[in-house]
């Protein structure tokens, strides 16, 4: 029996949304007012207001995550399509942004849920933040109500806009992601104020310098002016409040805290990894239940493209956790040590242990993609070497510093402390980012045959092309090597090796990468098809990775957010406003993966309930045969 | 001759992996490896392998075919019989030595660095020197401006080091002074790569200063057998032997935002 059509049920799904979300802004509005309660806390029944908040925040992460993420793919795959008058790329961009709707009304669903969550159980905190960031929280609601009828246009308008409106569609489909990363970028102000509440002197205005100069004076009444600036360069870190809390700046101080910016970059990179992970395991799934050759062909197709987008945003994501780690140990040097040599320093190995994953799931999915592309063969002899190499890095990557923890005594005598003599050198981040960068190499490698599969390029230049890459990928991993052991070197000068070293590292892995690619554009530019690839011949073994590529970027996600969040330790507000509560503790790792655990198979199922709700009713149609050919054998 | 399985091939990489890294690497090369890290090591090595053979069909199909024939083949039925008998035999010899371990306690619980409490201020007894962010080598810059004043500090640092500091982080600074096996955990090796680069002058006087008493709450036990040297050394003779660390093994301190 049918109660209505599934297009009412969504706009009832979204109402709802946004009738939750209105209610929980008004309720918000109560906290611009200070001290409106003498209660600091409020227990959240059953599970403790800190875990309530968890789950909801990292629930409304995770879909928020998904939501901005696709579009940006969406709207460049819709291009490709417009451009090149290919209508599968078309479809493709129209039955992702169908994923984003249900999705969508999700997260303002669940971001609603947090706010009542944040409202009941910590309503100073919240009073605190809303004091300073009261502004930005009004331009939010703003940004919201852009972002939602933008959606709504660009969807429901999808095939009125057709032709010759096509640029108008498009560009709405780029002021949706305009209003999606200014929504990231001004909530991530209120989060990373909570782990960063400084900036540099030098971004300080003449009054909040005045008043910073003033509290010092006032701190320390035996000091002159003189003596409160001496020692101060442009970059030193000037907190935001004076000893007693009180906030000395002006909001924008306050929204370019240090770790704003490195967080909204990771931020926005990871949303297209996740995005597009997310995307290729729906096509993995639909992949293996489909029952007939052309819908094994689409969902192929579409796991390819979610796959390949995934590992665009991946390959750049290290270097942007970099930045951020740096830009921590800079506000901080306390916090970088509790971060890397010690509270969370496991967790970083767990992070390795996950990103190899990652990158040898991507591998192994190009590796099996290749298999259905008649003349791939030529490249398969290379492939135990790249796996060697991968396997490689990602075992220096995830070898532990200080391994005593998990050594016996004996084990401990034997190697003379709590470093091995020799492995030791791996837990070095020296050795580390010179593993990353290898394997984010042999990563575009493997794309690069993927790429030039079942093609022969006609150019009459190709002998000296092929030379030219082949010295590029080998000069690159050389100079790389090289680097890695500088790092390791005495005598270097003060900040050589963060500030020259591994900027270089990374700028030789993408100068290879850009001149590789260049150049391959042109002697593949008017190559003949050798061979076709036979949409829909995949094995069933590659998309159960798709799926576990998924499930380990929600993983990581949901880890990495608990050090984000958790290097606060005692403090809401970091040094401000100290964490009273009765979990004021910071959770165990151990704690953490269980909370990560259920959050993340919270997520799945409801990702598969919107997904389902999806394409409930949708009508019985055929699916785009999207490439060459479907496989005959893959049944 | 007979054509030796794809699967034989992947279990002898297997066992030979696990060789090398035990005995050649963790007694010809090097010191042995913990057994954690050869079981990393190992189950990477395993994902190397399966990734390897499932790549393709034809290979996969190659590679179980063994296993295939072994659990249903009629032919099989001795490796059937043999296998019955030995996985029992390794089920029980896995369990004997689990449960009748020689004396070996575990390791050092401590993580790796011990880290300040983040709120806190550098002191010497009494006197605040200010926060760890922003305490400076009140003599480093005599390095650049006055190299004579500078060397006399690293020379006093090094009588200091030398009378108070050598029986126990050694001669060399490798951490293998006289009283160091003594110790659980060993003393810090100022030689190792990870241990200079990695902290400010500041920490490293706080370490000094405060000593095993003086560790955070966070993170016991650290079992540290260090001494509170600020009872016994002064504010100078601490920084003088900071400088003489960083001159006599090479490596300079952390500054903000650099790192191994």
């Amino acid at each position: 029996m049918r109660c209505c059509s599934p297009k009412t049920l969504k706009r009832i799904y979204f109402i709802l949304a946004v009738m939750l979300l209105g209610f929980a802004l008004f309720a918000v509005l109560p906290a611009f007012a200070q001290d409106v309660t003498d209660e600091e806390y409020r227990p959240f029944p059953m599970i403790g207001s800190r875990n309530a908040a968890w789950i909801a925040a990292q629930l409304h992460l995770l879909f928020g995550s998904f939501i901005l993420g696709v579009p940006m793919f969406a709207v460049i795959i819709e291009f490709i399509g417009w451009k090149t008058k290919d209508e599968r790329y078309d479809r493709m961009a129209h039955e992702f942004i169908k994923l984003c709707m249900g999705a969508f009304s999700t997260t303002a669903l669940l971001g609603g849920v947090l706010v009542f969550i944040l409202v009941w159980c910590y309503p100073k905190v919240l009073s605190k933040l809303s004091g300073i960031f009261g502004p930005t929280m009004i331009f939010y609601v703003v940004l919201f109500f852009g972002e939602t009828f933008t959606l709504y246009i660009y969807y429901y308008g999808w095939d009125k806009m057709q032709g010759r409106f096509k640029w108008i569609h498009l560009v709405l489909g780029v002021l949706l992601n305009l209003w999606g990363t200014a929504i990231m970028f001004v909530s991530n102000t209120w989060l990373t104020y909570q782990t960063s509440p400084a900036t540099q002197f030098k971004k300080l205005s003449n009054e909040t310098k005045e008043a910073w100069i003033e509290s010092m004076l006032t701190q320390n009444p035996e000091m002159t002016r003189a003596e409160v600036l001496e020692g101060i360069t442009a970059n030193s870190v000037i907190p935001l409040h004076n000893e007693a809390g009180d906030f000395l700046a002006n909001v924008w101080e306050a929204v370019n805290n240090f770790t704003w910016m490195p967080v909204n970059i990771h931020r926005l990179i990871g949303n297209i990894a996740f995005g597009g992970s997310i995307v290729a395991a729906y096509a993995a799934f639909r992949f293996l239940v489909a029952k007939t050759k052309e819908d094994k062909a689409h969902y192929d197709w579409m796991g390819y493209n979610g796959n390949f987008i995934a590992l665009c945003g991946l390959i750049p994501l290290p270097f942007a956790g970099y930045w951020l780690g740096r830009e921590i140990y800079m506000f901080n040097n306390t916090m970088g040590i509790n971060m890397m040599g010690n509270l969370f320093s496991w967790l970083f190995i767990i992070q390795a242990v996950m990103i190899g994953v990652l990158f040898i799931g991507a591998n192994y999915y190009l590796w099996s993609g290749m298999g259905r592309i008649e003349g791939a063969e030529i490249y398969a002899r290379y492939r135990p070497y790249m796996i060697a190499i991968i396997v490689i890095c990602v075992a220096v990557w995830m070898t532990p510093r200080t391994l005593s923890t998990i050594s016996s005594a004996s084990e401990l005598s034997a190697m003379g402390g709590a470093n091995h003599p020799h492995l030791g050198f791996f837990g070095l981040m020296t050795a580390k980012n010179t593993a990353v960068n290898i394997i984010i190499l042999t990563t575009f490698l493997s794309f690069l045959f993927y790429r030039r599969s079942g093609k022969t390029p006609t150019a009459s230049w190709k002998g000296i092309g092929n030379i030219v890459i082949s010295i590029l990928f080998f000069l690159g991993a050389v100079l790389i090597v090289v680097i890695g052991i500088v790092g390791f070197s005495k005598k270097l000068p003060d900040g050589f090796r963060v500030n020259v070293l591994t900027p270089w590292q990374v700028m030789v892995a993408l100068g290879v990468m850009v001149v590789v690619t260049i150049i391959d554009i042109f002697m593949y530019r008017k190559a003949t098809t050798s061979g076709t690839i036979k949409w829909g011949g995949m094995t069933e073994r590659s998309q159960y990775v798709l799926i576990l590529l998924a499930i380990t970027f929600t993983s990581l996600m949901g880890l990495m957010g608990y050090a984000r969040s958790g290097l606060r330790e005692g403090w809401h507000i970091f040094g401000v406003h100290r964490d009273t509560s009765v979990d004021a503790f910071t959770p165990t790792l151990s704690e953490a993966v269980n909370m990560v655990s259920i959050i993340m198979v919270i997520f799945f199922a409801l990702v598969g309930f919107i997904f389902w709700l999806g394409l409930w009713g949708e009508k019985k149609k055929q699916p785009e045969v999207p490439m060459e050919t479907v496989a005959e054998n893959n049944d | 001759m007979k054509r030796v399985s794809l699967f034989t091939i992947c279990f002898l990489i297997f066992i030979a992996s696990w060789v090398f890294l035990k005995y050649v690497v963790g007694g010809l090369i090097s010191v042995p490896i913990p057994n954690s890290v050869i079981a990393m090591y190992m189950a990477l090595i395993l994902i190397a392998i399966l990734v390897h053979v499932s790549v393709e069909d034809t290979r996969f199909e190659e590679f179980i075919r063994p296993i295939h024939e072994t659990l249903v083949d009629e032919k099989r039925s001795t490796r059937r019989v043999v296998l019955a008998v030995l996985i029992p035999i390794l089920m029980l010899g896995y369990t004997y030595t689990n449960i009748a371990q020689k004396a070996n306690p575990a390791g050092d619980p401590r993580v790796a660095h011990p880290v300040p409490p983040s709120e806190f201020i550098l002191t010497h007894k009494d006197k605040e020197i200010g926060t760890m962010q922003e305490v400076e080598n009140p003599y480093r810059h005599y390095e650049k401006d006055d190299p004579e004043e500078f060397k006399s500090h690293v020379e006093n640092g090094r009588n200091v080091y030398y009378d108070n500091c050598f029986v126990c982080h050694g001669d060399h600074l490798d951490g293998k002074g006289h009283f160091a096996h003594g110790f659980q955990p060993l003393p810090a090796n100022f030689q190792d790569p990870g241990i200079i680069p990695n902290f400010q002058e500041s920490f490293f006087f706080w370490r000094i200063s405060k000593g095993g008493p003086g560790l955070p709450n966070a993170g016991t036990p650290w079992n540290s057998a260090m001494p509170v040297w600020e009872e016994i050394l002064t504010e100078e003779e601490i920084w003088d032997v900071i400088l003489f660390l960083s001159h006599y093994t090479g490596y300079s301190y952390r500054s903000f935002g650099e790192g191994h």
